[in-house]
């Protein structure tokens, strides 16, 4: 079964266009990396994938569920982490993991079970009951991908989970990503850094809303680093 | 439980957590109309001499005429401050977060909806009881009769609150919703004075008195206070509730522009 897979997918913003006629599948437990500029259209996407906005056409499916015709089923398959941090900073970690627990259905010994289990697997447990403000960048992102874990999702979605972060803070998530998708987790993981792009992930690079590259990393970079390909792609298509 | 009613609950907790957070706005709520009963009340109750009308079976002083139109300013303040923190969400993006659950989003909006009620009836409650220890006092079956009023009215204005937060695209905006929005409600309504006292100045004023909601909730909180059933007012208090609901839920629609740059 596919993990995610999109397929002729537009957007504008009134006459801007954001999403240009943009197809894709990932398979179940790959790590995907979607790299492009600012402005390239990721977030956009990433409103999409998770219904926040509706593309008036193109379809989407989430672990095989058409987001448009069975949302729930697909949300509850979708682990998301979003760019901005959405942690209430006044609540504990352990009390914003319940709250996002409860907005999945889940509540009492199986709502503890599970949030437990996801602070272990991400060395934050000993931090369950520190408020959010109290904790530090690494330990929010780590904190946010707990969360996005609770409920064992199929997809898990990350919008530039690493901005903001020092190397040592976004080599470890960057890390731990992987090992999920290895661990069968379909993996999505938009970025613009190079640096956090594996010579075998899948690569898709989207650049001006349209997706200029779609394959395995090493390839698309064949010629050099993927950083100067990258520069080369996006600049000649600016040009 | 049901995987809905354990969402509720959250919001609704997580609603009462952040109010306990904020005590300032605790504070704040409950000064905003003792200011009003103490001060603006004594200053005006020898100009504003009141006839015997309903729910009223005697004269009574102007502090007590108020107290139910004040119950109806905190709920509206507080459908407002709702809506405040509903377009702060969005901004800090954690709104995000409640509308990507496996949940219908009426569902979602509408648990929003109860928390922030729940939480403007407990000021209301607040508020009756000082004004109590001021000596402004209700029947004591008034104040179990009036939480249903309480809940349709604090409801209403809870939905104009989520109405307008789907519309408001920035926190900047917001000065703009108390001068548009809760000064018009709250003085064109009979908060403050009887209908029949804006019918001597003007016409006009009375109709749109007549016709604003708040006027509704506040004659259904008054009525219940004093364990009076006002059908109308529920009538008028629920239509408006239902209208606002209707609009906020199109408004929050996924698939409309209006939002797209900011949900």
């Amino acid at each position: 079964m596919t993990g995610l897979r999109v397929s002729g997918l537009c957007y504008n913003y009134g006459a801007k266009q954001a999403l240009n006629d943009v197809s894709f599948d990932v398979d179940a437990g790959c790590f995907c990396a979607l790299l492009g500029p600012n402005g390239a259209g990721k977030s956009t996407l990433f409103s999409l994938l998770t219904r926040l906005f509706v593309a008036p056409s193109g379809t989407i499916e989430i672990a095989g569920y058409d987001l448009s015709q069975n949302p729930r089923s697909a949300l509850a398959s979708l682990g998301i982490v979003f760019q901005q941090s959405t942690l209430d900073m006044d609540l504990s970690v352990q009390q914003n993991l319940s709250y996002f627990a409860a907005l999945h259905g889940y509540s009492g010994k199986d709502a503890r079970t599970r949030i437990d289990a996801a602070l272990a697997r991400l060395d934050m447990r000993e931090r369950a009951h520190e408020k959010a403000r109290a904790l530090n960048g690494g330990h929010r992102r780590r904190a946010e991908i707990a969360r996005a874990l609770i409920h064992d999702p199929k997809v898990l979605l990350l919008d530039e989970p690493t901005v903001g972060l020092d190397a040592a803070a976004r080599a470890a998530i960057t890390n731990y990503v992987h090992d999920l998708a290895k661990d069968g987790t379909t993996v999505l993981w938009a970025t613009h850094l190079t640096d956090e792009v594996r010579p075998d992930d899948r690569l898709i690079i989207l650049h001006q809303s349209r997706i200029l590259a779609d394959g395995i990393c090493e390839k698309i970079a064949a010629q050099g680093t993927l950083s100067s390909t990258f520069l080369q792609m996006t600049t000649v298509q600016q040009s | 439980m049901m995987p809905y009613l354990v969402a509720l609950q959250a919001i609704v907790l997580r609603e009462a957590l952040r109010f306990i957070h904020q005590r300032e706005r605790f504070i704040a709520a409950l000064v905003r109309p003792m200011v009003w009963l103490l001060v603006f009340a004594a200053g005006f109750r020898a100009a504003l001499g009141l006839s015997i009308i309903p729910p009223y079976q005697t004269y009574i002083t102007y502090e007590t005429y108020i107290v139910p139109g004040l119950c109806g300013m905190v709920l509206l303040f507080n459908g407002m401050q709702s809506s405040l923190s509903l377009v702060y969400d969005r901004e800090m993006g954690s709104m995000k977060l409640l509308l990507t659950a496996p949940m219908p989003r009426w569902w979602l909006l509408f648990s929003k909806l109860m928390g922030a009620t729940a939480i403007s009836i407990l000021q209301v409650y607040a508020f009756l009881a000082i004004a109590a220890l001021y000596g402004v006092t209700m029947p004591a079956l008034g104040y179990v009769a009036v939480l249903p009023a309480l809940i349709v009215a604090g409801l209403m204005l809870g939905a104009l609150g989520l109405l307008l937060s789907s519309f408001i695209k920035q926190l900047e905006n917001f000065a703009g919703v108390m001068n548009f929005v809760i000064f018009p409600m709250f003085f064109l309504s009979s908060a403050l004075y009887p209908l029949w006292k804006m019918a001597e100045s003007s016409e006009l004023l009375h109709a749109i008195c007549a016709f604003n909601p708040f006027t509704h909730a506040v004659e259904l909180i008054r009525f219940a206070l004093y364990l009076e059933f006002n059908i109308m007012a529920l009538f008028w208090t629920v239509l408006a509730g239902a209208v606002f609901t209707g609009c906020a839920l199109w408004g929050y629609n996924p698939s409309r522009t209006g939002l797209r740059r900011k949900a």
